[in-house]
C-alpha cells in the first residue's frame, strides 16, 4: 500500500530525513519508535503532505500512485489519514460542521453522494459510541479548549468517521489516561482490516499491548536503523536506543 | 500634482457644495422654520471654513479623500425616475415582521408592507415630517450632539439637513420588533450625493432595536454622507446595527453620535462590506453613571477598497463600562484603518473600558493601520486595549486540508470562523443568518454584488 524509498526531507534547510525506506502492505500494523527529534513526526508530515517539509530526494508511492505529487487534501481523499501529535485548535468552527465538510469532500472524490444532515448524524452517532465521545465535544469548536486526551480521542474519532485506507497515528497514546488509552486502542483495533494499513508512532509499549503490531521499526537520525517483530518494542523498552546510536546504518 | 494644484483643486471641490447649498436654500426658504434655516446656515459656514480634511488632519491621516473631492457630486434632488419596488429592491433582509422604512437618496419614500406593529406612543417615520408635526423633543435634540465644529462631513450633512429617519419612544416604551431603515442610493447620470440625517430618541427606560442598511441600486458614482444622532434617556436601551453594502463605486461616510444618560445601554454592531471608500465614525458620550456601551464591528474589504473605522468613547461619568471589538478581513489591495479613542474624563472613576482590534490579512498587498488612543485623566480605572494583525494560520490550513477540505474551502472556513465571532453576537436571528450568507461570498465581491 505504501512504499517509501530513499526519502530525504528538510525543514528550513536542515536535513531531517536522510534516506528512509519503509514498505507497508494492506492489513498490516507497523510501529515506529525512536528518540525525540529523530524525525518521526517529519515522516508523518511528509506522508500527509505538509508543505513545510521539503522533499529533496526519494519516492513515496501510495497504492502505486506518486503521493508526493498530490496536495494534502487529495491524499486525504485518496485515503491517507494522519492523527496529529499536536492536534490544531480551530476556534469558531464546530467539530460537527468540520467533520461533515471533510466527510463530504472525501465522498465527492470517491464519486459517492454527499451525506445530508440526518445520514451524517447517524454515521457519527455510531462512531461516537465506539470512542465514548460526548455530544458536547462534537458541538464545540474543533479542539478548542479540549484537554490533551480529548484532542487525541477526537483525532481517532475523525479517523473512524473518515474510514481511511492508511492510518498514521503520531503519538496518539501520549497524554491519554489508562482508560482512555484502552478506548482509543479499541477504536483503532476495530478499524483493523485486510484492506487497511496502520502506522503508529509511539514511545511506549503500553499502546502496543493493546494494538499489537506486525512490525516494529527503529527510527534514528532520519533513517530506519532496525526492523523486527513485536518483540523489538519490548527490547527497546528495556535497553533504550543507545545501542543503535553507534551502529552502522542497516538498510 | 504640485502643492498649489492640490490647493486649488480642494477649493473648487468645496465650491461645488457651496453652490449646491445656495441653490437648495432658495427652495427651502419658503417652507422651513427659521431655526432650521439658522442651523443649516451655521453648518455651511462651518464647512466653508473647514473645507475637506487632508492627510495633515490627525483624524484623516491615513484616509486620502482626493478621489472623493475630485468628483463633482451634485445633490440628489426630487424623486428618482423609477423608484424601486419590493421586487427590485437589492435586499435580502426582508424582515416581514419588522417595521421597514425605505429612503431613496436620503428622502423618505414609504413604509414597506409588514406585519409589525409599533408600540403605542412610538413615533417612527420621516424626519422631515416629524420636524413639522412630530414631538418637540426631536427638534430639541437635532444637531445638539453631532458637532459641526471640527468635522466637515457633519457640517456638510447638517447644512443639507432635510430628511432621514426619526425614531422617538416615550418613557417606558418597549418597541417589540426591529425598525429597519433602508437607505438606497440611486446614482443618476451625474455623480450623486445625499446626506441622510437620522435622529433616534429613546426616553427613560424605553427599548428598541434599529437596523440601518445602506445599499446602492444601479451604476455610477454616489456619495452618501449620513449622520445618526442617538439620544438615550435614563435606563433606555438601544440595540443598533448597521450594514453597509454599497457599490464598488460608492463613497460612504457616516457618523454615529450617541449620547447616553445614567444607566442606559447602547450596543452597536457595524458591518462594512461595500463602498470604494467607507469611513465610519462611531462616537459615544457616557454622560451618566452606570452606562454600558458596546461598539463592535466587522469589515471585509477586497480590491482597492478603503475601509476606515474610527471610534471614540467619552467616559464622562464614573462607573461606566465600554467594550469594543472590531475585526477585519482584508484581501487584494484593500486598506483598512481602525482608530479607537477612549477618553476618560477626570470625574470618571471606576471606568472599565476594553478595546480590541483584530485583522486578518489575506494577501500581501492588503494593509491595516490600527491605532488605539487612550486618554486617561482619572486614576482609578481599568482600561485595556489590544491589536493583532495576522495571516491565516498555516498549520490550521494544513489540518483542514489533511482531512480532505480543498485549499479554497479551508481558507473560507478559517475566514468564516474569524468573522463569526462578531456575527454570533447579533441578537436578531434573521439578520444573523443573512450576515452569515454574505460572509460565505468571496471577500471583496463586496457591495451590490453581495446580494443573494
Ligand atoms: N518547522 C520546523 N522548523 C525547524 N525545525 C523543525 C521543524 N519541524 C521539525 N524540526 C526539527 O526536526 C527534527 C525532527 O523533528 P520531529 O518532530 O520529526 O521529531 P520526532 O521524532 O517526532 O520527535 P518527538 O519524539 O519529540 O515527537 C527536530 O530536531 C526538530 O527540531
Ligand atoms: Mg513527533
Amino acid at each position: 500500500m505504501l512504499t517509501i524509498f530513499n526519502l530525504h526531507a528538510r525543514v528550513d534547510e536542515k536535513e531531517i530525513l536522510k534516506g528512509l525506506n519503509l514498505k507497508i502492505k494492506a492489513g498490516e500494523v507497523h510501529a515506529i519508535m525512536g528518540p525525540n527529534g529523530s524525525g518521526k513526526s517529519t515522516l508523518a508530515g511528509v506522508i500527509a503532505g505538509r508543505d513545510a517539509f521539503d522533499v529533496t530526494e526519494g519516492d513515496v508511492l501510495f497504492e502505486g500512485k506518486d503521493l508526493l505529487d498530490m496536495d494534502a487534501e487529495v491524499r486525504a481523499r485518496e485515503g491517507v489519514f494522519l492523527a496529529f501529535q499536536h492536534p490544531i485548535e480551530i476556534p469558531g468552527v464546530s467539530n460537527m460542521y468540520f467533520l461533515r465538510a471533510a466527510v463530504n469532500a472525501v465522498r465527492k472524490h470517491r464519486g459517492q453522494e454527499e451525506l445530508d444532515g440526518g445520514k451524517f448524524l447517524k454515521l457519527v452517532k455510531e462512531k461516537m459510541k465506539v470512542l465514548h465521545m460526548s455530544d458536547d465535544l462534537l458541538k464545540r469548536p474543533v479542539n478548542e479548549g479540549f484537554s490533551g486526551g480529548e484532542k487525541k480521542r477526537n483525532e481517532i474519532f475523525q479517523m473512524a468517521v473518515l474510514e481511511p485506507k492508511l492510518c498514521v497515528l503520531d503519538e496518539t497514546d501520549s497524554g491519554l489516561d489508562i482508560d482512555a488509552l484502552r478506548t482509543v486502542a479499541e477504536g483503532v483495533n476495530a478499524m483493523r482490516s485486510k484492506e487497511r494499513a496502520i502506522l503508529v508512532i509511539t514511545h511506549h509499549q503500553r499502546l502496543l499491548d493493546h494494538l499489537v503490531p506486525d512490525f516494529v521499526h527503529v527510527l534514528l537520525d532520519g533513517r530506519i536503523v532496525k526492523s523486527g517483530g513485536k518483540e523489538l518494542a519490548l527490547e527497546l523498552e528495556k535497553k533504550g536506543y543507545e545501542e543503535f546510536a553507534c551502529q552502522p546504518v542497516a538498510v | 500634482m504640485t502643492e498649489y494644484d492640490t490647493m486649488t483643486a480642494l477649493l473648487e471641490d468645496k465650491d461645488i457644495y457651496l453652490s449646491s447649498f445656495a441653490a437648495r436654500e432658495k427652495k427651502w426658504k419658503a417652507s422651513d422654520p427659521t431655526w432650521l434655516a439658522k442651523l443649516r446656515q451655521a453648518a455651511i459656514d462651518r464647512f466653508a471654513a473647514l473645507g475637506f480634511p487632508t492627510l495633515d488632519d490627525e483624524e484623516w491621516r491615513s484616509t486620502p479623500l482626493t478621489a472623493l473631492t475630485r468628483i463633482p457630486f451634485q445633490l440628489a434632488t426630487g424623486p428618482v425616475q423609477e423608484p424601486p419596488t419590493e421586487a427590485t429592491l437589492p435586499l435580502t433582509v426582508t424582515g416581514k415582521d419588522w417595521t421597514q422604512l425605505l429612503f431613496v437618496n436620503g428622502q423618505f419614500v414609504r413604509l414597506l408592507p409588514s406585519t409589525a406593529e409599533l408600540a403605542s406612543g412610538a413615533v417612527v417615520g420621516s424626519l422631515a415630517q416629524a420636524l413639522r408635526n412630530g414631538p418637540a423633543a426631536l427638534k430639541d435634540h437635532l444637531g445638539r450632539h453631532a458637532d459641526c465644529e471640527d468635522n466637515a462631513f457633519i457640517a456638510l450633512n447638517t447644512a443639507f439637513l432635510d430628511d432621514g429617519a426619526a425614531v422617538q419612544l416615550p418613557k417606558n416604551c418597549v418597541n417589540p420588533q426591529p425598525i429597519h431603515l433602508i437607505f438606497l442610493s440611486v446614482p443618476g447620470s451625474e455623480p450623486t450625493a445625499c446626506h441622510p440625517r437620522n435622529l433616534i430618541v429613546l426616553e427613560a427606560n424605553s427599548q428598541a432595536t434599529v437596523v440601518e442598511s445602506y445599499l446602492t441600486a444601479g451604476e455610477g458614482d454616489s456619495f452618501t454622507n449620513a449622520v445618526t444622532e442617538v439620544v438615550l434617556g435614563e435606563g433606555a436601551c438601544l440595540d443598533y446595527y448597521k450594514v453597509q453594502r454599497e457599490s464598488q463605486e460608492a463613497f460612504h461616510v457616516h457618523t454615529l453620535q450617541v449620547q447616553q444618560a445614567r444607566s442606559s445601554q447602547f450596543s452597536s454592531h457595524s458591518f462594512t462590506f461595500g463602498g470604494r471608500l467607507s469611513r465610519s465614525d462611531s462616537n459615544a458620550v457616557l454622560d451618566g453613571e452606570g452606562c454600558e456601551c458596546t461598539l463592535n464591528g466587522l469589515y471585509l474589504g477586497g480590491g482597492e477598497q478603503l475601509i476606515d473605522n474610527h471610534t471614540r468613547i467619552d467616559h464622562a461619568k464614573p462607573h461606566c463600562a465600554s467594550h469594543e471589538l472590531y475585526k477585519g478581513i482584508l484581501d487584494g489591495k484593500a486598506h483598512g484603518i481602525f482608530n479607537g479613542k477612549i477618553h476618560v474624563h477626570p470625574d470618571a472613576q471606576k471606568t472599565d473600558a476594553k478595546q480590541t482590534n483584530q485583522t486578518l490579512l489575506l494577501s500581501e498587498d492588503a494593509i491595516i493601520n490600527t491605532k488605539p488612543q487612550l486618554e486617561i485623566y482619572a486614576d482609578d480605572v481599568k482600561c485595556t486595549h489590544g491589536a493583532t494583525v495576522g495571516q491565516l494560520d498555516a498549520l490550521a490550513l494544513f489540518y483542514l486540508r489533511s482531512r480532505g477540505l480543498g485549499l479554497a474551502e479551508a481558507r473560507a472556513l478559517l475566514v468564516y470562523a474569524f468573522a463569526n465571532d462578531i456575527i454570533g453576537r447579533v441578537k436578531i436571528e434573521s439578520l444573523r443568518t443573512e450576515l452569515e450568507q454574505l460572509l460565505r461570498l468571496p471577500v471583496g465581491s463586496a457591495g451590490d454584488e453581495r446580494r443573494a
